[in-house]
């Protein structure tokens, strides 16, 4: 009867930690989403650590938006920070500021995106690099001449 | 019912460009007046999570809000892949739908 047993406990514990994991990873997402201040949203899904400002990481993103609906935006991160787990986009002035996250599980994968987002009013873009463990960032302004909220 | 996914990758000097169309409404939910002048609620309906499988192994996934463009346009990069690699995109909504789009990188 043991070997069964302790077949089955492993499994389990194995199944239970996974299943934790992943909702602990979702619940960040979740609460990331709820947040309503800039800083919240960061928080919730990148914690407390403190954010170090970087020119190695390039937002090209219109400076004038007429229409805040679409704004498309660039973001790469280069050579000088290596190991890019992540890369969050924060629109501040949005009600609900936490707008995506790009997540590398592969190094095949360049850090980089492009896709199109809502900015509610002129305010910065912030963009925030999680590499070996560590927090970098950069803003952009960018000015909303027709609001996307 | 979910609309296909418009996509393609392309290999240049060693990098491989994905990029697609993705339709959906990307909608933030809250309420607005109709015609009438009643109250509407919307329900907020978004994709939550993208993942990006090469060669059917995972290599990056997004997490997305209602800060997402509707009927966005997306695209990352890869190096090391191959033509004729298969490149797949599957999006999941907060609302349980889904659709998945795999091409060969040309």
């Amino acid at each position: 009867m043991n070997i069964p047993r302790r077949t089955f406990l492993k499994s389990f514990l194995a199944g239970t930690t996974l299943a934790l994991l992943s909702k602990t990873a979702l619940a960040d997402w979740a609460a990331g989403l709820g947040a309503t201040s800039p800083d919240a949203a960061r928080k919730a899904v990148l914690g407390d650590a403190s954010v170090e400002d970087s020119d190695q990481i390039s937002i090209t993103a219109p400076e004038v938006a007429e229409n805040g609906r679409k704004v498309p935006i660039e973001v790469s991160v280069d050579r000088g920070i290596t190991n890019v787990e992540s890369i969050t986009v924060i629109a501040e002035k949005n009600p609900k500021p936490l707008i995506a996250q790009f997540n590398v599980q592969n190094n095949m994968v360049e850090p980089y995106f492009k896709t199109q987002i809502k900015i509610a009013e002129t305010s910065d873009v912030v963009v925030i690099v999680k590499a070996d463990g560590k927090l970098y960032k950069a803003t952009k302004s960018v000015e909303v001449t027709s609001g996307g909220c | 019912m979910a609309e296909p996914i418009k996509m393609k990758a392309k290999l240049k000097n060693g990098i491989t460009t994905v990029k697609a169309i993705i339709r959906h409404p990307m909608e933030r939910g809250g309420t607005k007046s109709n015609e009438e002048g009643e109250t509407e609620t919307i329900a907020p309906k978004f994709i939550q999570t993208i993942s990006v499988e090469h060669n059917g192994n995972a290599i990056a996934s997004a997490d997305w809000s209602a800060g997402i463009s509707e009927n966005p346009f997306y695209a990352l990069k890869l190096n090391g892949a191959k033509k004729g690699d298969k490149v797949k995109l599957t999006w999941k909504d907060n609302d349980g739908d889904s659709m998945s789009q795999e091409v060969e990188i040309k």
